[in-house]
């Protein structure tokens, strides 16, 4: 009942009326709109600041577009981006249906430690994946001393992209499907249980269907992310499209050809949130009945378990554990030459406030745009919605370049401080807030909040009394994406920070750049540790509140 | 009960977290006494920081480099520095942006090419005749808008456990003979490589260099992100020579001992091979701090800093009384080619001949 894809603007109910949406009231719609196309004005600014540069350069800056191997990197990037979707999704789904739904031992902890490997910088993921897998890396050094391994197969191009990627982004498919399977409503998977069906049947043609528009969100992050990445890919000496943007900007300091890469990508962009747009379907996705949602009955493993423990473990062994140990190697080895360790503090407490400023925010401007969008659907929310993605695809130097160009002309009182900065990240994460909200908000039936409207709610308080705990698990899921992603973020903090502005981040970047490897460890442990508090508060909080 | 527990144990200890991270918001009241000298500011006071004097520079160098000379800049002279760190392109691409607009008063630059960048754009201002006297021609733009400030000098890094000094051929020509197939490691995105590059087209010509770089490819060689990754690769045994800048390797050695399988050759026969490459720095136009950017550069150019940087960064030092590091040799003796560095700012042509070869994407 889930698969109807029928795009039409309006719902259905069971007996075939029309469900129209209830008529906006001024007040709300303005509490609904203003945030929504501010958010997307914001967004809208680096596209502008690209049309600009490109209209300014002339038909010159076209002539890089139009090269022959501009195709072969456009099909890299694209098969790039198609693999890693497809891994991280064979890697979420079944992670976060053993962490949501099963009984499986110590599920809380390896929720907050398979969704950790978000926070490690791509690139640094990549100096740590080639110091320990390369060639010539550690666990070749170890095999050599034991059994006489003298080289590795290399993992350097495709694979070494694919797997670097592939570990640091499944948690963004993993955060959406988990928060989705949270709001599932158990009654659809118990009747088809009842009507015969196997548990894998259930799984496929009742839960799946369901999952498509976490699973959709999900993987147009990753893929997204993919798409823009610059620091794996190029370790990995793998030409992507990112690549030649980054060649433009960082070697010949051109902007206008770069500019006009960059438009390419958005291109790209678009061809994506179209694919997306047919996956999701506008199927009805909110529990049929009316009434409270239950808990969905706890799967038993039994001897099951194991199995689905080597798995969980196997995953955080690579994805964090590896990681994690030769920073922890890099830092002791530092330390026994004697280096001197500075205080982290400072950095430490700038990322922890940033990034719960950053998450809260764009949370905030998030939840209106999903809001409306699957409320009260119409071109113009649907507009707002997409353009959100836009910013996500461009490589951060672009959006932190644009904020740049706007920034010092029109808002010189928070050029370089930590306001612009803010909205950097918004411009930046909002599709991860957004998409996790919309997928927990088509959980709700619509029903359960006329109801309250009919008997004399206000629609605020509709808003903050039933739709707003109904949506926790997409709330939760938005706050922690940012939160993480934030933590991380290079380029928008090193351009439009204020001065002396240091986060664990810019740090480690300031440290690897330079070879200073020992440095770098600490600040990129630390960034693992405190991403991992707030991960844990709110893992236990929601099951404490269940 | 447990599960309670553990929720407030990790509300508290965030809560204290925020607290202690809004605690310093207000800003002037609490100076921690236990805060490090870099123990950053929380924001929003910035714009007012801006108005009330001091200096700002842009740097693309990072701070492990230049961070602790800054510092002493500041308790030597009782000015508030600003300072803006990111990579060189990153940072040039943001003054760019902002045109005269700029609150930085200096740029600060990895490389020559980004200071040719602004100074293409005339966002530079002439530096003073005592400044530029300071260090030697080859080292500073023609029109005087930049001046070197330290130097790298380009080497080829060698595995110590598969090659001796004397296998190693006299100029870059040598590599491309076939016995150096699968054995090279370059790093073609590389600011420092492409200003090899131009300057090979500068000494050379367009089709001896794309000779040159089309000998080497036929040699396969692996192609490495940066010279970090270079020096690490060669160290590590995945190829045994690599083009790089010569300072790099001493980082490896100082963090992982002299056993470290790896050394540096300068190449006797000079050519492009053998270039020096200058960090250095510009005041902008509308520098605010005028005069106090030009005590900042001096002060870079004084025997103090320049032996920080020889001693610390294993750099060539500009000034002429500071000797270079350990056994480097003498930035004389090197066989560097005459080649101006404000002609190495043509980077377009490189990037296309190396796109046109087939070493860019």
């Amino acid at each position: 009942m889930a698969h109807s894809s029928n795009p039409r603007l309006q719902r259905r109910t069971r007996g075939g009326r029309v469900h129209r949406p209830p008529p906006l009231r001024v007040s709300t719609a303005l509490m609904l709109w203003v945030p929504s196309l501010t958010a997307s004005l914001l967004v809208l600014l680096p596209l502008t600041y690209l049309a600009l540069r490109v209209f300014s350069g002339g038909f010159a800056a076209w002539r890089l577009v139009f090269r022959p191997s501009t195709l072969e990197v456009i099909w890299n990037s694209g098969l790039l981006a198609a693999a890693v979707t497809v891994c991280s999704a064979l890697i979420a789904l079944p992670l976060a249906w053993l962490t949501v739904r099963t009984d499986l031992p110590g599920r809380r902890t390896w929720t907050v430690l398979v969704s950790l490997p978000l926070v490690i910088p791509s690139y640094v993921g990549a100096y740590l994946f080639i110091a320990a897998l390369g060639p010539r890396g550690m666990v070749q050094q170890w095999l050599e001393s034991t059994i006489g391994i003298t080289r590795l197969p290399t993992i350097y191009g495709f694979p070494g992209a694919l797997i670097v990627l592939t570990l640091m982004t499944y948690p963004y498919m993993y955060l959406s499907i988990r928060a989705a399977l949270q709001g599932l409503d158990p009654s659809l998977e118990e009747a088809a249980r009842s009507l015969g069906h196997t548990g894998w049947a259930t799984f496929r043609r009742v839960t799946l269907p369901q999952l498509q528009p976490a699973l959709a969100a999900g993987g147009l992050l990753v893929a997204l992310y993919t798409l823009r990445d610059f620091g794996a890919v190029s370790l990995m000496r793998y030409n992507t499209f990112t690549r030649v943007i980054y060649v433009q900007y960082k070697s010949s300091f051109d902007r206008t050809s770069a500019a006009a890469l960059a438009l390419v990508l958005v291109v790209l962009t678009l061809v994506l949130l179209v694919i997306e747009a047919r996956i999701r379907g506008r199927a009805r996705y909110h529990r049929a009945a009316v009434g409270a949602a239950r808990r969905a009955k706890v799967v038993r493993l039994g001897r099951w378990r194991w199995p689905a423990l080597a798995f969980c473990a196997s995953i955080v062994l690579l994805a964090l554990v590896l990681p994690a140990a030769v920073l922890l190697y890099w830092l002791v080895r530092g330390w026994l030459a004697g280096e001197e360790f500075v205080s982290l503090w400072g950095p430490l407490r700038n990322s922890l406030s940033v990034s719960a400023i950053a998450a809260l925010v764009t949370t905030a401007f998030a939840l209106p745009i999903a809001f409306v969008e699957v409320r009260w659907p119409s071109h113009l929310s649907r507009f707002v919605e997409r353009a959100t993605y836009i910013g996500y695809a461009l490589p951060g130097i672009v959006i932190a370049l644009a904020l740049v160009f706007f920034g010092v002309r029109f808002a010189r009182p928070i050029y370089q401080t930590i306001w612009l900065l803010i909205l950097a990240y918004v411009v930046l994460f909002l599709p991860q807030a957004v998409g996790a909200i919309r997928s927990s908000l088509l959980q709700v039936n619509p029903a359960v909040e006329e109801a309250a409207r009919s008997l004399g709610r206000k629609p605020w308080e509709v808003l903050v009394y039933i739709t707003l705990p109904l949506v926790r698990p997409g709330l939760v899921a938005a706050f922690g994406l940012v939160f993480l992603t934030t933590m991380k973020e290079l380029p928008a903090t090193l351009i439009l920070g204020p001065f002396d502005f240091k986060t664990l981040a810019t740090v480690v970047w300031g440290a690897v750049s330079e070879a200073f490897f020992a440095r770098a460890a600490a600040p990129a442990l630390l960034i693992i540790l405190a991403s991992s508090l707030p991960m844990a508060f709110f893992v236990v909080r929601e099951e404490t509140h269940e | 009960m447990s599960r309670a527990k553990i929720s407030l144990l990790l509300t508290a200890l965030l809560m204290a977290l925020v607290v202690v991270a809004c605690g310093n918001e207000s800003g002037e009241a609490t100076p921690e006494p236990s805060a490090s000298p870099e123990a950053s500011e929380m924001p929003g006071q910035s714009d007012t920081d801006l108005e009330s004097g001091g200096l700002v520079i842009y740097s693309g160098r990072s701070e492990s480099l230049v961070g602790p000379i800054i510092e002493r800049f500041e308790e030597e002279t009782g000015i508030d520095v600003k300072v803006r760190y990111g990579g060189t392109a990153e940072m040039a691409a943001t003054i760019l942006e902002e045109g005269d607009r700029s609150p930085a008063d200096i740029f600060y630059a990895q490389d020559p090419s980004g200071l040719g960048a602004v100074a293409v754009q005339g966002l530079f201002e002439e530096l003073p005749a005592d400044i530029l006297e300071r260090v030697d021609p080859r080292f500073r733009a023609d029109d005087g808008s930049w001046v070197g400030i330290t130097g790298r000098a380009r080497v080829v890094v060698y595995n110590t456990d598969r090659l001796s000094p004397e296998d190693l051929p006299s100029d870059l020509w040598g590599f491309t003979d076939p016995q150096w197939k699968g054995r090279i490691g370059w790093a073609p995105t590389n600011g420092s490589f492409q200003a090899m590059v131009t300057a090979m087209r500068a000494i050379w010509g367009e089709e001896r260099t794309r000779e040159w770089l089309e000998g080497i490819l036929a040699n396969e060689p692996t192609v490495y992100e940066n010279n970090t990754s270079i020096v690490a690769g060669v160290g590590a045994g995945e190829v045994d020579v690599g083009f790089v800048n010569h300072y790099y390797l001493y980082r490896f050695l100082a963090e992982q001992g002299e056993s470290f399988p790896a050394r540096n050759s300068f190449l006797p026969g000079g050519g492009p091979g053998s270039i020096v490459l200058v960090s250095g720095v510009g005041i902008l136009k509308n520098a605010e701090h005028r005069d106090t950017a030009e005590q900042f550069v001096r002060f870079l150019l004084s025997e103090e800093a320049q032996t920080y940087f020889a001693e610390k960064t294993f750099e060539y030092p500009m000034n002429p009384a500071v000797k270079p590091y350990g056994d480097l040799p003498p930035l004389d003796s090197l066989n560097v080619p005459n080649v101006d560095l404000s002609n190495l700012t043509d980077l377009q042509g490189t990037i296309e001949l190396l796109r046109e070869v087939g070493a860019l994407p």
